[in-house]
C-alpha cells in the first residue's frame, strides 16, 4: 500500500525528522488559507500515488494567498498520469542548499533490506543511479544484525562531509530504518531530504509503501486504502476477496495462481484473443468465493466468453467444477465457457462437468483455443 | 538421489490440525512422504491423519527425529513456526504459507543464514517433491509427477504443475521439482537451485520456470553464464502480455523498472544461451523429447 506524500510525511514527523509546515487542502480556499498561514512562497503539490509528478506539472508554485487559490483551482479536479487530484499538500516554500537522497528498501535478491544514500539528491536520482553508481552508498541491513549510528557512519564515510551532517544524515537513516521494521515497510524513501540555509535537515518529500501481507498489525492504516487506482468492477472483486484485474478484450480468464494467471493471459494473446480480465481464485477453493468470481467476470459486458483454467495443488478441481457449473446456472448472461481442469480431484472435478454439459478440456492451451473457437463461432451466429 | 527431500526426509507438519494442514496430511502420506509428526500448540496429543501431535517441534524431533518442516500456519504465525523449527534444529523448512509479511520473511531467512546449513523453501509456495524417493514435501498433486531426470525450479506454484504435467506426458520425468515461491523475498532461490542441481547426479537438465517482477531470472542467467554451467536448463517465463505496473496476484509479479520486464529476462536468458519457450508446452521439444 503506497501512503501518499501526506500521509508518508506524517509518519516521518512522528519519528521527530522535520518536514516542511503545512497542510492538506482540499479544496482552493483551503489553499489560500494555508498559503495566508504559511506568510510566504507555497508550494502546492498534488496528493497522487505516482512518481515523476513534478515533471508532469502536479508540483506548483505560489507567491501568495490569492495565487495559491489560483493555483489550486487549477489543480483540484485535474487529471495527472491518469490519477484525478483530490487533495494537495500546501507546504512553505524551503530555501534549499543541499540535496541529499536517503532511502531503505526491500531486496529480493540479497533477501535483506538495502540501504541507499545519496548526496545528489533529487529529481534525477535514478540518473545518477544509472551513470555514476558510484555516487550512491549502499549498505544491507536485516532485522537480526540491525542498524546502528556507526554502521550508518560508515556508510557515508565516502561522501567527506562535515562531522556534523554525517552524524545528522546518519541519524536520520537509523530512524528509516526504525520505520522500515516497526511499520512494516517495503519502502522508506526521503527524496529529497533538503539542507536549508540556516543549516535545518528537512524531508522535503517522503515516499512510504507499506506492505500488504503486515497490514493486519497496522490499524493505523486502516483509513487508507482507497488511494490505489482501481476500475469499479476491481474494487468490487477487492471487498469480496477476489484477486481480480480488468484488461481491454473480450475473453475472461479464471486461474489459480498468479504464474498460472499470466501464462493463460500470455496463451490467450498467443491464440490471436485478447483477456478481458484475469481473476485468479488462489489456492482455497472456496465454492462460494470461487462462484461470485467467475460471476464477476461473466458479469462484465465485453466478455464474449470464459476460459476457466485450473491445475490443482491445494486447489481441488472438484470444489472449482462445483463452483462454475453452480456459477453458469445462476448467471443471467449466457456465455461460453471452457474449462480445463487438472491435478487434485480432476477426475470427480470433470465427472461434475460433463454432468451438467459444461466443455472441458485436456489442458491450458486446449481451452485457449477452445473458447477462441467458441467466441468466434457465436459471432458468425450474429 | 534427488535434492533437498528424498528417503531420508522425516516430515513434521506444523499447523497439522488446520484444514490445509490436514488435506495435505494425507496427500502426502499417500503419495508415500514419511509424515512423522504433526505439531499445533495446545493440541498435542491428537492424531490427525494418524499422524501423532505435539505441542512443539523439538518434541517431534525427540520422538521421531524429525529433519523437515512443512508449515501450513496462518501468515501471522509464520514467523514463529519457522523461527521455532529452525531452533529446534530442522534443517529444511517449506513454507507453504501465503501472505507472510516481508519483514518476518527476511528475519527468519537472516536467523537461517546466520545458523547455517538450513535450507528454507518460501514462503509462498508448493514446497518439493522427489519423485524417485516417493518424497513429497508440499501441496502439488502427486500425480502429475514421474521419476526421472529434469529438475524444475520454479516461481509459480501451478504453473510447475502444468510444465511437469506436460514432461511426465513426454516420458521423461523429473528428479526433483522445487517451488521457490512468489514473493519478492525468499529463501532458497535459482541460483541456489541450480547449484543443488548441479551436484545431483539424477538431474541431467534443468528447466527453470519464471514471471515477470524481481531479479531473479536475470540473476540465474548471469550464474549460468559465469559459472559454464554444466547441464543444460530451458526457461519459461510467465507474464508477456502482462499490464505494466499492474498487480497479479503477488507482489513478486510487480514490474520493477527496466530489470523485472519479460523482455530483460529472456534477453538476459538468450545471453546466456538458455532457449526460453514461447509455451509451456514447448518446455519437452526444447528439452529433446
Amino acid at each position: 500500500m503506497k501512503l501518499l506524500e501526506y500521509e508518508a510525511k506524517r509518519v516521518v514527523q512522528e519519528y521527530s525528522i522535520p518536514v516542511p509546515r503545512g497542510d492538506i487542502a482540499t479544496t482552493a480556499l483551503e489553499a489560500e488559507a494555508l498559503a495566508r498561514d504559511i506568510g510566504r512562497m507555497v508550494v502546492l503539490k498534488a496528493q497522487i500515488p505516482v512518481s515523476g509528478r513534478g515533471k508532469a506539472g502536479g508540483i506548483l508554485f505560489a507567491d501568495g494567498p490569492d495565487r495559491a487559490r489560483e493555483v489550486a483551482q487549477g489543480l483540484l479536479g485535474s487529471t495527472i498520469k491518469e490519477c484525478p487530484v483530490t487533495s494537495l499538500l500546501v507546504e512553505e516554500q524551503l530555501d534549499i542548499t543541499e540535496q541529499y537522497y536517503l532511502s531503505i528498501a526491500v531486496d529480493g535478491l540479497a533477501k535483506s533490506y538495502v540501504v541507499l544514500a545519496s548526496t545528489e539528491g533529487g529529481v534525477d536520482i535514478e540518473q545518477v543511479a544509472r551513470t555514476t553508481p558510484d555516487k550512491i552508498a549502499r549498505c544491507w541491513v536485516d532485522p537480526i544484525s540491525g542498524f546502528a549510528q556507526a554502521k550508518a557512519s560508515e556508510m557515508l564515510s565516502g561522501f567527506n562531509l562535515s562531522s556534523r551532517t554525517t552524524d545528522r544524515l546518519a541519524q536520520i537513516l537509523v530512524t528509516l530504518f526504525s520505520i522500515t521494521l516497526e511499520k512494516d515497510a517495503g519502502l522508506v524513501e526521503l527524496n529529497p531530504l533538503v539542507q536549508t540555509s540556516s543549516g535545518e535537515f528537512i524531508a522535503a518529500d517522503a515516499r512510504i509503501i507499506i506492505d500488504d501481507n503486515a497490514l493486519f498489525r497496522h490499524p493505523e492504516f486502516a483509513a487508507h486504502n482507497l488511494a490505489e487506482e482501481a476500475t469499479p468492477r476491481e474494487i468490487e472483486a477487492k471487498r469480496q476477496g477476489l484477486a481480480y484485474v480488468d484488461l481491454s478484450g473480450d475473453t475472461g480468464v479464471v486461474t489459480n495462481g498468479a504464474g498460472l494467471a499470466m501464462s493463460t493471459v500470455d496463451m490467450v494473446h498467443y491464440f490471436g484473443g485478447s483477456p478481458a480480465n484475469f481473476l485468479d481464485i488462489g489456492g482455497g477453493g472456496n465454492v462460494e468465493i470461487t462462484k461470485k468470481g467467475l460471476l464477476l467476470v461473466l458479469s462484465k459486458p465485453e466478455v464474449k466468453g470464459v476460459v476457466v483454467n485450473i491445475f490443482g495443488g491445494i486447489t481441488r478441481c472438484d470444489l472449482v467444477a462445483q463452483a462454475v457449473v453452480e456459477a453458469i446456472s445462476e448467471s443471467s448472461v449466457k456465455k461460453p465457457v471452457a474449462v480445463s481442469l487438472m491435478g487434485t480431484n480432476q477426475e470427480e472435478g470433470q465427472q461434475i462437468l460433463s454432468e451438467a454439459g459444461v466443455v472441458s478440456f485436456p489442458g491450458m492451451e486446449e481451452a485457449v483455443v477452445g473458447i477462441l473457437k467458441m467466441q468466434r463461432g457465436n459471432e458468425h451466429h450474429r | 538421489m534427488s535434492i533437498i527431500v528424498d528417503n531420508n526426509s522425516w516430515v513434521v507438519v506444523q499447523g497439522i490440525t488446520g484444514r490445509e494442514g490436514s488435506f495435505h496430511t494425507a496427500a502426502m502420506l499417500d503419495y508415500g512422504t514419511k509424515v512423522v509428526a504433526g505439531v499445533t500448540p495446545g493440541k498435542g496429543g491428537q492424531k490427525v491423519e494418524g499422524v501423532p501431535v505435539y505441542d512443539t517441534v523439538a518434541e517431534a524431533i525427540a520422538e521421531h527425529g524429525a529433519n523437515t518442516s512443512i508449515t501450513f500456519v496462518p501468515a501471522r504465525f509464520a514467523r514463529d513456526a519457522v523461527l521455532e523449527a529452525i531452533e529446534a534444529g530442522i534443517r529444511t523448512v517449506v513454507v507453504v504459507t501465503d501472505g507472510v509479511p516481508q519483514k518476518d520473511t527476511i528475519e527468519f531467512i537472516a536467523r537461517a543464514r546466520k545458523k547455517g546449513n538450513i535450507v528454507i523453501v518460501g514462503p509462498n509456495c508448493p514446497g518439493v517433491i522427489s519423485p524417485a524417493s516417493h518424497a513429497k514435501v508440499g501441496i502439488m498433486p502427486g500425480h502429475v509427477f514421474s521419476p526421472g531426470r529434469v529438475g524444475i525450479a520454479s516461481r509459480s506454484g501451478s504453473l510447475t504443475n502444468e510444465i511437469a504435467w506436460h514432461i511426465t506426458c513426454a516420458g521423461l520425468g523429473q528428479s526433483t521439482c522445487i517451488g521457490v515461491g512468489g514473493d519478492p523475498v525468499i529463501g532458497l532461490d535459482f541460483v541456489q537451485a541450480l547449484e543443488m542441481f548441479r551436484d545431483d547426479d539424477e538431474t541431467e537438465n534443468v528447466v527453470l520456470i519464471g514471471e515477470i517482477g524481481g531479479g531473479a531470472e536475470e540473476s540465474a542467467a548471469r550464474y549460468i553464464a559465469e559459472s559454464n554451467y554444466p547441464k543444460p536448463v530451458v526457461a519459461y517465463i510467465a507474464g508477456k502480455m502482462a499490464p505494466a505496473g499492474k498487480r497479479m496476484g503477488h507482489a513478486g509479479a510487480i514490474i520493477m523498472g527496466e530489470a523485472g520486464t519479460a523482455r530483460s529476462k529472456i534477453d538476459a536468458f538468450s545471453a546466456a544461451k538458455v532457449p526460453v519457450a514461447d509455451r509451456p508446452s514447448e518446455i519437452t521439444k526444447l528439452l529433446g523429447a
